[in-house]
């Protein structure tokens, strides 16, 4: 029988190794022949840590599983969910990224191509540069780091710059609040990353590649390190990509606790060994990245999606989505919320059927009051607002944004004007300080608030005039979004402004 | 070894340690980071002296290689205590209650932010996600990440901590 814990670190950090170490304990005491398999996590996070039992009739999932549950798990008599793929929360699901992500050993080389891997990169070696810069201009996809640029453009300009050197430079910052996918597809499936670097360097002539990964994650670290190894000494990477003529290497490198150097230009910076302040652009990273070379610089997700485009087609994935958003989003439902976790499918789904449907509403079981969606520099969207589809321009139109895709639900209890507050602070405290409206006004932000919390009523004309200037007057977007969690808590939720006004009157 | 310099202070670890442990580094392209990381491994905290010889193996100016050190909040200039809790106050866990939950924990250690508890078990320091969002909320003690916390977790945890 093989019995599958997850080695992702949110099923850790809920107790996956002590789970694990106790079947191995309790299958050697009761002489039963158990094979043990870390997989990566399915993505339902609320059931981790998920066991899963394969006697060779699919795998049946247990969750959460706690230490005390391992010998009824053992002698058949815990209740289970049934067949993992047919819990709804993972059945609704389209998943072409995260499509190995939990079903294998991150680690196992032979079951990822067993599963597809490496099928899209060979195709890649077959083509002209320029045939998969088409390619995946094709299929629709638009960055998943934030601002949703077309990948495809920005690796045209990375293409047909002409230089000796070009990078690879993967964003797994992951700063945001909300979001944990770059985390777990780098903990769960690494090879799909290191392939879709590989196929990017293929595609603009870069032969050499980087992934900036925040030091928060020691897990994924450390997976990503062992995957490179792996990933060199298989002829993945190295001098001869799969025994071509062509050459890829990678290396893995550990930011130190910076929100903004999430931001491509602050990275760059910071991946060289300075200060991450932020450069003016242009000159564009494109151009004039890291070493001052042409450079793209993708998001995890981007990147770790590239595979399954060539792999299948850029049709294939272009034909899931909504207007312009075309592929799969890759959601992270997050926060007060019964059913937390990663959930892919098609761009289109409205906010309200993701809160309310698939999540389950909140984990307290009070009111949804609110739901951030795009991390800290992303608007509080209201119940109000549940119509909105999933997509670049829908969010838009809304006063919102998506971003990386993370949504945090609030409940009832809730106090807007603190998260506002929260959002100028955290802007001061993570400003990088080349502009002024950003560096001050974030700190001036917090003082305005607290006069609002003290009823003065006045003080909150001086807050959107406050916001204006540093969406006009900012560099990025640390400076120049923080205005859309103040300004939509603000707007959406005036009574939590104003019953200070009256309390102190 | 070193020999123990005159007026060094005695925690301070000489210049060659620091050279020795840092010099492998040197190829790589855009080394600063890497190698303050090594350091930090190593003792706990960016030793005063090592930005000198910092400095000097990479041909930067001092103020330059402070600079980076200081703008990072993972760097520290002073050892830490026995163990580092990183306590998470970001959106999603705040949801959960994340504040009252670090309130708490500050309240029975006695500290603020930053500091370290009289026995020097433990220092507390606010960190902004840890990728738990969905499973709020989440704290990292030293390199172990915890998460779905409620205060008999947490005091559990320092209990291991020795706090
Ligand atoms: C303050 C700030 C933080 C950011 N953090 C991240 C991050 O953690 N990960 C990421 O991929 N992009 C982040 N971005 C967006 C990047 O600047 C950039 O748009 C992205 O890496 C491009 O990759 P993509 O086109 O694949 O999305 C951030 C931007 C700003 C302004
Ligand atoms: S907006 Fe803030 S973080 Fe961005 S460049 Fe200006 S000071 Fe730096
Ligand atoms: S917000 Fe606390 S772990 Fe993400």
């Amino acid at each position: 029988m093989k019995i599958y814990v997850p080695m992702d670190s949110a099923a850790k950090a809920l107790g996956a190794d002590e789970v694990a170490e106790a079947i191995a304990h309790e299958a050697v005491a009761r002489g039963m022949d158990v094979e043990i398999i870390r997989n990566g996590s399915r993505g339902m996070i609320w059931l981790e840590p998920l066991v899963e039992l394969d006697a060779g009739e699919g795998r049946i999932g247990f969750g959460p599983v706690s230490v005390e549950d391992v010998p009824a798990l053992l002698d058949g008599t815990l209740e289970s969910h049934g067949l993992v793929e047919e819990i709804p929360f993972f059945a609704r699901q389209n998943r072409l990224t995260f499509a190995r992500c939990g079903v294998i050993a991150p680690l196992d080389l032979d079951a990822y191509q067993a599963h597809g891997g490496l099928a899209g990169l060979r195709r890649a070696i077959g083509m002209s540069g320029s045939e998969i810069v088409d390619e995946v201009t094709e299929s629709g996809l638009r960055g998943r780091g934030g601002a949703g640029f077309p990948t495809g453009i920005k690796w045209k300009t990375v293409m047909l710059a002409e230089a000796s050197q070009k990078y690879i430079v993967c964003n797994a910052d992951e700063g945001d609040s909300g979001t944990f996918a770059d985390r777990m597809i780098m903990e769960g499936d690494p090879f799909t990353l290191i392939e879709g670097m590989a196929i990017a360097g293929l595609a603009v002539g870069a032969t050499k590649g980087y992934v900036y990964m925040r030091s928060e994650y020691p897990d994924a670290i450390k997976v990503m390190n062992a995957a490179v190894d792996i990933a060199r000494q298989q002829g993945m990477l190295g001098p001869r990509v799969l025994g071509s003529d062509r050459a890829f290497d990678m290396e893995i490198r550990v930011g130190a606790g910076a929100y903004v150097c999430g931001e491509e230009t602050s990275l760059l910076n910071s991946l060289e060994g300075k200060r991450g302040v932020v450069r003016a652009k242009p000159p564009l990273p494109a151009l004039e990245g890291f070493m001052g070379r042409p450079t793209v610089v993708n998001n995890v997700i981007s990147l770790a999606t590239v595979p399954v485009v060539l792999e299948k087609g850029a049709a294939h994935y272009a034909d899931f989505g909504h207007n312009r958003s075309r592929g799969t989003v890759t959601l992270q439902i997050a926060g007060n919320v019964r059913r937390g976790g990663l959930f892919e499918a098609g761009f289109g789904m409205t906010l309200g059927e993701i809160v309310n449907d698939i999540a389950g509403g909140t984990a307290s079981g009070r009111p949804v009051k609110a739901v951030q969606v795009g991390g800290p520099l992303g608007a509080y969207m209201p119940v109000g607002k549940f119509h909105t589809p999933m997509g670049y321009e829908e969010f838009d139109a809304e006063g919102g944004l998506i971003g990386h895709a993370g949504l945090v639900v609030f409940d009832d209890s809730a106090d807007m004007l603190k998260m506002a507050r929260f959002a100028m602070e955290f802007c001061a405290i993570e400003s990088c300080g080349k502009c002024t409206p950003c560096r001050i006004g974030a700190v001036r932000g917090v003082e305005t608030i607290d006069r609002i919390a003290a009823g003065d009523g006045a003080a909150t004309e001086l807050l959107t005039d406050l916001c204006d200037t540093m969406r006009d007057g900012s560099l990025c977007a640390l400076g120049g979004f923080t205005p859309f969690p103040v300004m939509s808590a603000l707007s959406n939720f005036p009574d939590d402004f104003a019953c200070r006004k009256e309390a102190a009157e | 070894m070193c020999p123990p310099a005159p007026h060094s202070d005695a925690t301070l670890p000489c210049d060659e340690d620091i050279r020795a442990l840092v010099t492998p580094l040197a190829s790589l392209e855009g080394p600063l980071l890497p190698m303050l990381h090594r350091l930090q491994e190593e003792y706990g905290f960016i030793p005063a002296n090592a930005v000198t010889v910092l400095a000097d193996i990479l041909n930067l100016g001092r103020a330059e290689v402070h600079g980076v050190v200081s703008f990072y909040h993972d760097f520290r200039e002073n050892p830490a205590g026995r163990h580092v809790l990183k306590i998470c106050r970001a959106e999603a866990c705040q949801s959960m209650g994340s504040e009252d939950l670090a309130r708490d924990t500050l309240a029975r250690l006695g500290i603020d932010w930053h500091d370290t508890t009289a026995n020097g078990s433990v220092t507390v320091e606010p960190v902004y996600c840890l990728g738990m969002c969905a499973c709020a909320p989440a704290a990292m003690l030293d390199d172990r990440v915890v998460a779905r916390l409620d205060r008999a977790r947490m005091d559990k945890l320092l209990d291991e901590a020795g706090a």
